[in-house]
This record gives structure tokens, sequence and C-alpha cells, in this order.
């Protein structure tokens, strides 16, 4: 039922494999309605991450998130460094102490998270950013484990609904961010931010469903 | 694209290197976490002013550090904000225990890093006052934007700005001063090309041979139009009415006219453009008691040029002309 602290790990790593495996194109969405540094910040960012992660002491998942969230503050820079410092260190407080993640925790560390970028970055649902996909990855994941299913199905669908955000971002005019000085030309792409908060959605389904289908 | 680089991650250690063999007499270096201070910081007594942002802006903000204007400036990897460890460092290293003054481009990066810092600084019993710029009348100022982005008046800031701290005056009086800079300057741009950021390896946006982009930002992403290529004298009437409308600049009023290349334009437009412009304000009435013409705040290679107007007073004017001792602007001293 619980995801335990190794796999944690794999999913910080899986996170920082699957930006990097998709920098150049994070970085072409950011180029379309951006300044072409998303994939770029991101990997930087994720790397300096993966880099510590063998000198966080083993056992408490939520001191290894927010560990992940302090060196993406100091490494990513942007707006992405203080939303996903930030998301990464409130996911950390939210679980802090725990030695694995049931699929309440989980849920718990996904909703502390995106209040945290909520508060920090002030978007609001439809301003075109990462919001717009964690917010209902957030609410499939809440709905699905309410319903009883277990955690994989509930993560599989928490992909899934981000993934559908995601894309949904495309007719949006941005109202945050360097997209929202293009306006109406900021419509017609996808948002690099939540983009990249679908990928994160999608590794913590494809590294911990299996585990638990 | 052709670049003078080595590795692309490497630029923005590779440059300050450089600037730390270039100017010993005038600024120290810090790398990891990156910034550039003036050669005798802490200056004690007095208020000192950090500010920063993405490299790829030269001069812009590390050339503004020494006497007379920066303390302190933080550079970000190429168009990305510098992290809140590296204005914190700074912050201390320049504190002269008379507060300091952050001066922080309206961008959302920018924006989330200063005030991550202004917190951990405060957190540590320093003062802090943030003074925000936000003068590119290119962009609406709505719910449904990010806001202004910070242009030009920057530059005119942290020279007005660090000519006051300079004189000794107190903390929330610079801060003033600095807003008072902001509500009074506004400033559009437009480019003629993109630019290329050294990892992205192709330009942010193509442009094609007759067309040119009209109310860009600094860092190489697109405008608000799209329009195909005008002679030079209609191209500033277009951008000098929508400045002068903006706060609006009267017949009468006194300004500092800032002609800025965008790095990629010779001198010899930025002369043709500084020629419509002070035709255009003679037009209006409005006259040019300063000027200042050249690639202040830059992006990379672009080719365009942007046009800020400052509304001077006398202490303006004063503080202005006072000297200044930076890699990238120096007189008087």
């Amino acid at each position: 039922m619980s995801v335990p602290y190794d796999q944690v790990v794999q999913f910080v790593r899986g996170f920082a494999k699957v930006v990097a495996e998709n920098k150049e194109y994070l970085t072409q969405l950011d180029s379309a309605i951006g300044d072409a540094d998303h994939g770029i910040n991101m990997d930087r960012g994720m790397q300096a991450a993966q880099a510590k992660l063998d000198e966080v002491p083993e056992g408490d998942v939520g001191n290894l998130l927010k560990t992940v969230g302090m060196t993406l503050v100091s490494t990513v820079g942007g707006a992405g460094g203080p939303l996903y410092g930030t998301l990464f260190m409130q996911m950390g407080a939210a679980v802090a102490g725990k030695p694995e993640l049931s699929p309440q925790d989980w849920a718990e560390a996904l909703t502390k998270g995106l209040e945290g970028v909520i508060m920090r970055g002030k978007a609001e649902l439809g301003d075109k950013t990462m919001v717009d996909a964690l917010a209902p990855a957030r609410d499939a994941l809440k709905e699905a484990l309410d319903e009883g299913a277990s955690f994989g199905d509930a993560l599989r669908r928490s992909a899934a609904a981000a993934e559908e955000a995601m894309k949904g971002t495309i007719p949006l005019v941005a109202r945050k961010g360097r997209a929202s000085y293009l306006g109406e030309r900021s419509a017609g792409h996808q948002d690099p931010g939540a983009t990249s908060s679908y990928l994160l959605l999608k590794t913590a389904a494809d590294t911990w469903a299996d585990a638990d289908p | 694209m052709k670049k003078l680089i080595n590795k692309a991650e490497d630029v923005v250690t590779d440059e300050l290197q450089g600037i730390a063999a270039a100017h010993p007499d005038l600024v120290r270096v810090h790398i990891g976490p990156n910034f550039v201070v003036r050669a005798d910081a802490p200056v004690k007594g007095k208020v000192a002013l950090v500010s920063g942002g993405g490299s790829g802006h030269e001069p812009m903000h590390g050339g503004f550090v020494g006497v007379g204007m920066l303390d302190a400036a933080c550079p970000g990897e190429v168009f990305t904000s510098p992290t809140p460890d590296q204005m914190l460092e700074a912050t201390k290293a320049v504190n002269g225990g008379a507060g300091v003054v952050h001066i922080v481009k309206n961008y959302t990066g920018d924006v989330m890093n200063f005030d991550m810092a202004a917190e951990m600084a405060r957190g540590e019993g320093i003062e802090i006052e943030s003074v925000l710029v936000d003068d590119d009348v290119a962009v609406q100022d709505s719910l449904y934007t990010a806001g202004r982005r910070g242009v030009g008046t920057t530059v005119l800031m942290e020279k007005i700005a660090g000519a006051a701290v300079e004189e000794r005056r107190p903390l929330k009086e610079v801060a003033e001063i600095a807003r008072h800079v902001n509500a009074n300057g506004r400033s559009m741009g437009m480019a003629l090309t993109s630019c290329t950021v050294p990892a992205a390896g192709k330009p942010t946006f193509e442009l094609g041979d007759d067309e040119m982009e009209i109310g860009i930002g600094i860092h190489g992403e697109p405008g608000r139009e799209r329009m195909k290529l005008k002679p030079v004298s209609e191209i500033v009437e277009m951008m000098a009415v929508a400045v002068v409308e903006d706060i609006p600049y009267k017949r009468g009023d006194q300004v500092l006219a800032f002609v800025n290349g965008m790095g990629g334009t010779p001198l010899i437009e930025l002369y043709v453009v500084f020629n419509e412009v002070n035709k255009f304000l003679e037009g209006r009435g409005v006259k040019i008691a300063r000027n200042l013409i050249g690639s202040y705040i830059t992006s990379l290679e672009m080719a365009g040029f942007s046009i800020t107007l400052l509304k001077l007073d006398d202490e303006l004017t004063k503080l202005w002309d006072a000297p200044v001792k930076t890699p990238g602007l120096r007189w008087g001293a």
C-alpha cells in the first residue's frame, strides 16, 4: 500500500531523467511563449537535486522532498525555481518524518505543495500555468482514493488528468508569467510549466503504480 | 548560430572571471553563489544598493557595480532570474548597517526570487526596501498579465539611486527617490531580430527579412506585434507616441532621453534613432535636458532598440550628473 523511502528516491531520479529527456521539448515550448530556458533550467535543477540524493540521510521522505525543493530554489532560477522549489518543500513539510508514503500522504503532499505554489505565484486556474495541471491531478487522485481505487489506479488517473489539463492549456491566453506579455498571441501554445508538472505526475505513476496495481 | 564561447554551461562563469580580471580596481567577483560587489564593500554607514537579473543584458547589472551606482549585482544564468541565495549573500556582503535597497525588475521570476531573498535577509536582521521597476508601456498592467516589465528605466534608477546612496541619504529616502524614478520613467522596445540563448543553440523566435517585432522585452521573447519593417522615422513615431502619451509627458517637461541598443544594433543606427526621437520631442515641446545613447540594457545580440524617457526635476538631474565609476558607466570620477 505504501511507497517505501527508496521508491521515493526512484521517483526523484525518474523525474530528473524525464526532465533531461524532455529538455529540448520544454525549451521549445518556452521559446514559443517565453524566453527559451524552462527545459535548460529544470534540467540543471534536477541534476543538482539528483546529485544530492546520496547525501540525504535515509528514512525521512519529508526531508528528502524538502532537500530536493531547496536544491531547486538555489539552482533553477527564474520563476520555475521558486515555484518548483516551494512545491517540493511544501510536499516535504506535509510528510515530514515519515519513512514511507501512504496514498493519503501523497494526496496531502500534493495538496500542500499546490497550496505553496499558489501562495508563491498567485496563479489561479485558467491563468495558463503549472497550477492548471497540478490542481486537476490532485483532484483526480483524491477522488480516486475516495472511491476506493487502488493506489496504482489513483496515480494513473492523476497522471491522466494532468495530461488532459496540460493539453487544455493550449487555447488559453496566459495571465501570468512571461507568456502574459504576449497577450492573445500566447493562445495556441501548450504551457511549459503545465507540461513539466504533467511529467512530474506521470513519473509518480510510472514509478509507483506498478508496485501496487 | 556562431558564438564566442567555450561550453554553453560555462558562459556565465567565464564572463565573471573576465570581469574580475578586467576591473579589480572597481569590483570584486564572488563565484558560487555568483555576485559582483564594489571593490570597497561594505561601505559602513551607507545604504547599499543591490540588483540582479539574468545574464545576457550586459552591461546591466554587473557592469553597473562601483562608486555612485550599485553596491552589488547578482547574475543569473542567461535570461534566468538569479536565486535567493545569491541575493542574500550579496546583501550581506555589502551591508553597511544602514539598510539595503533591492532594485527588482518586474518579472515573475525576479520578483519571487528577490522576495524570498528579502525574507531571508530580514530574518538575519537586515532592513530591506524593495523597489519595483515596471516601466514598459508595451504591456498592459492589468489583472490579466504579470504586469508591466522592468526595462530601460532600471538603468536610470540604478544610477540615480546610486548617487543618492553615495550622498549617504537614509534608506527610506533612497527608496522613495527610486520609486519616484519608476513613476516618471516609461519605455518601449522593438527588434529586427531575435537572439540565441547559448544553451538553446537557436534563436528564440524567427523574424522574416522584412519584418520587425514591436513591444519586445529584453529576454529574446516575442513582443506584442509583428509587422513589416518601416523607415525608422515611422518606427520612432509609433513608439514615441506610446511612451509620451502614457504618463503623459507634456509640453514644457524636461526629460532624460535614453536610446538603448539591444546589443546587435550599431551605434550609427542608434544615433539615427536619437535624431528621430529629438525631432519628435521637439515637435511635442518636450525638452531633452539629458541623454544616454548606447547599449546599456541588452538582449545578447538582438538587433533593435528601446526608448526610455524619464521626466526630470532639479533633484533627479543633479543625481544623474553625480560622478559614477563602474565598468559600464563612468563620468566625473
